[in-house]
């Protein structure tokens, strides 16, 4: 008995020691994540919401998540560029023309960089843009539907990677090459590549109104890559930067052949310029095919079109347009501050940050000041664009986020850090390391006129011990900063989709009262689409079989159809009729060479069938809608190919 | 009693209110209900408070076989309400006129009270027989059938007024600004009536 209190004793004192150095740690504050006081910080309680949306780039994933912040939880993935079977993207008929290009169907892209619009240089959470990098593309995503409306394919392009950058009023989206190509594509030895090589910089205007793309023009640049770009803002608004390595024109082993010049370019474009001159009749036009696809939400439908022609602008025919910016040691990020006067260049094999000044760049154009040209195109003096260096003390700088309050973040993917730096006296304020080797960071509105600089998000490249082990392959993660005060505060790591290339954020309010609950039946103009069950009907057409269906809690109509036959292609039309807030229904069909759909109320989505075998097949919906979930099914008779037995349907008979 | 008069005429021009706004409403909360489903009931018909909330109400009504909710056209109620209460606000207002220029005693105006709150009593028996019958009167081949403690069926006729535990559902019932309206302007119309009769004991 005794050794028992004893034991009984000695436990409770050494929990309570547990408890005392828990709140020690607690209130050093400095131990990390334990601190309580940082817990808070991203705890968002039950039923509470975010103060953020996070729109993060889904890299070879080829979609984009949207997260919450500061909780790092995932809210949606929307399908941009890749075939998506939880929603039936890309695989119903709806959606198929939305992954059509100049090469035909594709079921995948590497989505990079999102970008939100803008107006007078501040966000204003009409649409979300995002490049396909693959084969090149730019999608543009609606904020109030979160779904993709449209993907416009960049000809001339390859590996479509500084891009989808936007100007500050939305007037163009653009996407740069990374890869330089034959212009147009023609069968040529690979060896010949130097001055012969072009490397578009496709500027894409955005209507309005309805958002839609259409490419403006492209300037044929010399064959560089074109890594990574930003628009000007403020005063250089109608200027666009672009980052440039491998101006040695390698064709192999670039990671050495392109690593010999001590300094490539950030290329300085003033599109005011060139718009002018395109306006004036100025330009070449070539024959060049690329997709343009567009998802109308009335009609719940995507077209596709092959265009035919793109105009074409050589920077020789506009003479002081076009700057080249030295810049050291193959520059990536490529990023400019919220007051537009600060291009910032980061050598990714440098230790230090290079700043240019816009002003500075203004005046050696001015005073005519080259040191020589490329292609035509004037060299400005190093010395007469230099704003200032940030002498870091990390390794392999890539990006640089601002926020408004004259600090820049720039993240180090060698030396795995967040580097705080002071825009204009170029100190280094703080340092923080990532876990492990960051790629892009994101602050909210961190690329617009007016950051919310609350927030960090650090996207890592490598996560090895950071989560529980899942094997060899792993999701990648993010860190969350607290960058409200002086020195940033590490929160919180979250395993994010894909692999996060760039991010866009902003605050809640921006979207939360846009957002769409249902689509409305009465304005459903499928044409296939019903809008009283009355309506659901079977017709054929030769050895097409047309499905008119709708469903509501919890049943098809109809849900017994007869007289298919083996070798006809069934499309089942299904419009969803529930008119409340999160009640979609789901439809699959047993043995069907696709994914299944999920409609949204007031949607019309189309499966395709193609029954093969003889047999009664059921079909069910897939989302469990209601508490009859179970029961939402039906069944089609399948008879054999010379069977003459009619159509007929029915519900409840 | 010029006064009372007045106040006879602002009561009973308040039932107006009835054209306007919605006398009573019915919430519908659930723990998937995070916004209720609620019906306003107008004068002259049931609408929803959002735009869908009816066709909502009806699509999980028929999981427990109710009828689909009226429109306008299947209740006698509909068409009638409006009638009496414009008849009813127009010789309220007729009388208030009377009393203003001292024409009549203001025992009309407790008349009209009277009268007033047989109507409404009329009108509040009459609306309970519907939601008792709604409630009660259910599909034979609901899909579910459900049944209290004492076997006898379960019945889903929300509460005349205040708060009642419907399955999932919280239901509250509560008048709306035409409802409220149409009792302060009856409470204006008793308080002319005394006003006028203590106007008429001073004057003598």
């Amino acid at each position: 008995m005794k050794t028992k209190i004893f034991i009984i004793n000695t436990l409770f004192l050494c929990s309570l020691a547990m408890l005392m150095s828990c709140g020690q740690s607690g209130d050093s504050g400095s131990s990390g994540a334990l601190g309580s006081s940082i817990a808070e910080k991203v705890y968002v309680a039950p039923g509470e919401r975010d103060e953020q949306y996070a729109f993060l780039s889904g890299g070879y994933s080829g979609n984009l998540t949207v997260y919450g912040l500061p909780s790092g939880r995932l809210f949606k993935e929307i399908p941009v560029f890749s075939q998506f079977p939880t929603s039936g993207y890309g695989y119903s008929e709806e959606t198929k023309p939305m992954l059509n290009t100049s090469f035909g169907f594709i079921p995948w892209d590497d989505l990079h960089h999102p970008d939100i619009s803008q107006t007078n240089g501040e966000l204003d959470g009409r649409w979300i843009f995002a490049n396909g990098n693959n084969t090149p593309r730019i999608a543009r995503i609606s904020l109030t539907t979160f779904e993709t409306e449209e993907i416009i394919e960049v000809p001339n392009s390859a590996g479509n990677h500084s891009s989808s950058f936007i100007t500050e009023n939305t007037e163009y989206v653009v996407a740069g090459t990374r890869f330089s190509v034959p212009v147009p594509q023609k069968d040529m030895p690979i060896k010949d590549y130097k001055a012969n090589f072009k490397g578009a910089l496709t500027f894409i205007t955005v209507d309005q109104q309805h958002g839609h793309m259409d490419i403006k023009f492209q300037l044929m640049m010399p064959g560089f890559n074109y890594d990574l770009s930003h628009p000007g803002r403020g005063k250089s608004h109608g200027w666009f930067f672009f980052s440039t390595y491998n101006t040695e024109e390698a064709n192999t082993l670039l990671e050495v052949n392109a690593s010999q010049n001590d300094k490539d370019f950030i290329a300085a474009v003033n599109w005011k310029k060139i718009e002018q001159y395109v306006n004036n009749g100025g330009g070449t036009k070539m024959a060049a095919k690329y997709a343009h696809n567009v998802y109308d939400e009335s009609t719940h439908m995507a077209t596709s079109t092959i265009k035919e022609e793109v105009l074409t602008v050589n920077p020789a025919d506009v003479p002081g347009a076009i700057y080249f910016l030295p810049t050291p040691k193959s520059p990536h990020g490529c990023d400019v501050d919220p007051n537009g006067e600060y291009i910032i260049g980061a050598g990714k094999l440098s230790a230090n940050i290079t700043v240019h000044s816009f002003d500075k760049m203004l005046s050696a154009i001015e005073g005519q000041k080259f040191d020589g040209d490329a292609y035509g195109i004037p060299i400005l003096n190093y010395d007469d664009v230099l704003a200032g260096s940030v002498q870091s003390g990390g390794l392999g700088p890539l990006h640089t986020e601002f926020d408004g309050r004259g600090n820049a973040y720039t993240t180090f993917f060698i030396s795995s850090e967040v580097v705080k730096w002071k825009l204009g006296t170029w100190e280094v304020v703080d340092r923080k390391p990532t876990y492990y080797s960051v790629g892009h960071l994101m602050i909210p509105g961190g690329n617009s006129r007016k950051p919310h600089g609350k927030y960090l998000v650090a996207m890592n490249k490598i996560t090895k011990d950071r989560y529980l082990p899942t094997g060899p392959e792993m999701e990648h993660s993010a860190q969350i900063y607290d960058i409200s005060g002086e020195k940033m505060e590490l929160l919180y790591d979250f395993p994010t989709h894909g692999e996060p290339h760039y991010a866009a954020g902003c605050n809640a309010e921006l979207l939360v009262n846009n957002s769409k609950k249902i689509y409305r039946l009465d304005e459903n103009k499928h044409p296939y689409g019903i809008t009283r069950p009355s309506e659901a009907r079977v017709e054929r057409k030769g050895k097409e079989v047309h499905i008119y269906m709708s469903t509501i809690r919890s049943h098809f109509t109809p849900d017994n159809i007869e007289g298919v036959k083996v070798g006809d292609k069934v499309y089942f039309h299904i419009t969803n009729h529930e008119q409340d807030f999160d009640v979609p229904h789901g439809f699959s069909m047993i043995g069907q060479a696709t994914s299944e759909i999920l409609i949204m109320p007031g949607q019309t989505k189309t499966s395709l069938w193609e029954p093969k075998r003889v047999g009664v097949w059921p079909f069910y919906c897939t989302d469990f809608c209601s508490a009859l979930h179970q029961e939402m099914q039906g069944y089609v008779r399948v008879s054999p190919a010379n069977s003459n037995i009619e159509l007929s349907w029915s519900l409840d008979e | 009693m010029k006064n009372a008069g007045i106040l006879m005429i602002l009561g009973s021009a308040m039932l107006v209110g009835l054209f306007f706004f919605p006398m009573w409403n019915i919430r519908l909360g659930a723990p998937q209900y995070p916004e209720p489903l609620g019906i306003d009931i107008h004068v002259n018909g049931l609408r929803g408070e959002s735009e869908f909330d009816i066709q909502n109400i009806d699509g999980l009504n028929h999981y427990i076989g109710m009828k689909t909710l009226p429109k306008p056209e299947d209740m006698w109620e509909f068409s009638v309400f409006p009638k009496v209460v414009a008849a009813m606000a127009l010789i309220g207002i007729v009388i208030g006129l009377l009393g203003v220029f001292q024409k009549i005693s203001p025992i009309w105006f407790l008349v009209w009270f009277v009268l007033m709150s047989i109507l409404g009593a009329l009108g509040i028996y009459d609306f309970n027989l519907w939601l008792v019958s709604y409630g009660t009167d259910l599909d034979p081949n609901a899909i579910l059938k459900l049944v209290n403690p004492d076997g006898t069926p379960m019945q889903y006729n929300p509460p005349l007024i205040g708060h009642k535990k419907l399955l999932n559902f919280d239901a509250f019932s509560y008048p709306r600004a035409g409802g409220i309206m149409l009792g302060v302007g009856m409470l204006l119309t008793l308080a002319a009536y005394y006003f006028g009769q203590k106007s008429r004991f001073t004057i003598k």
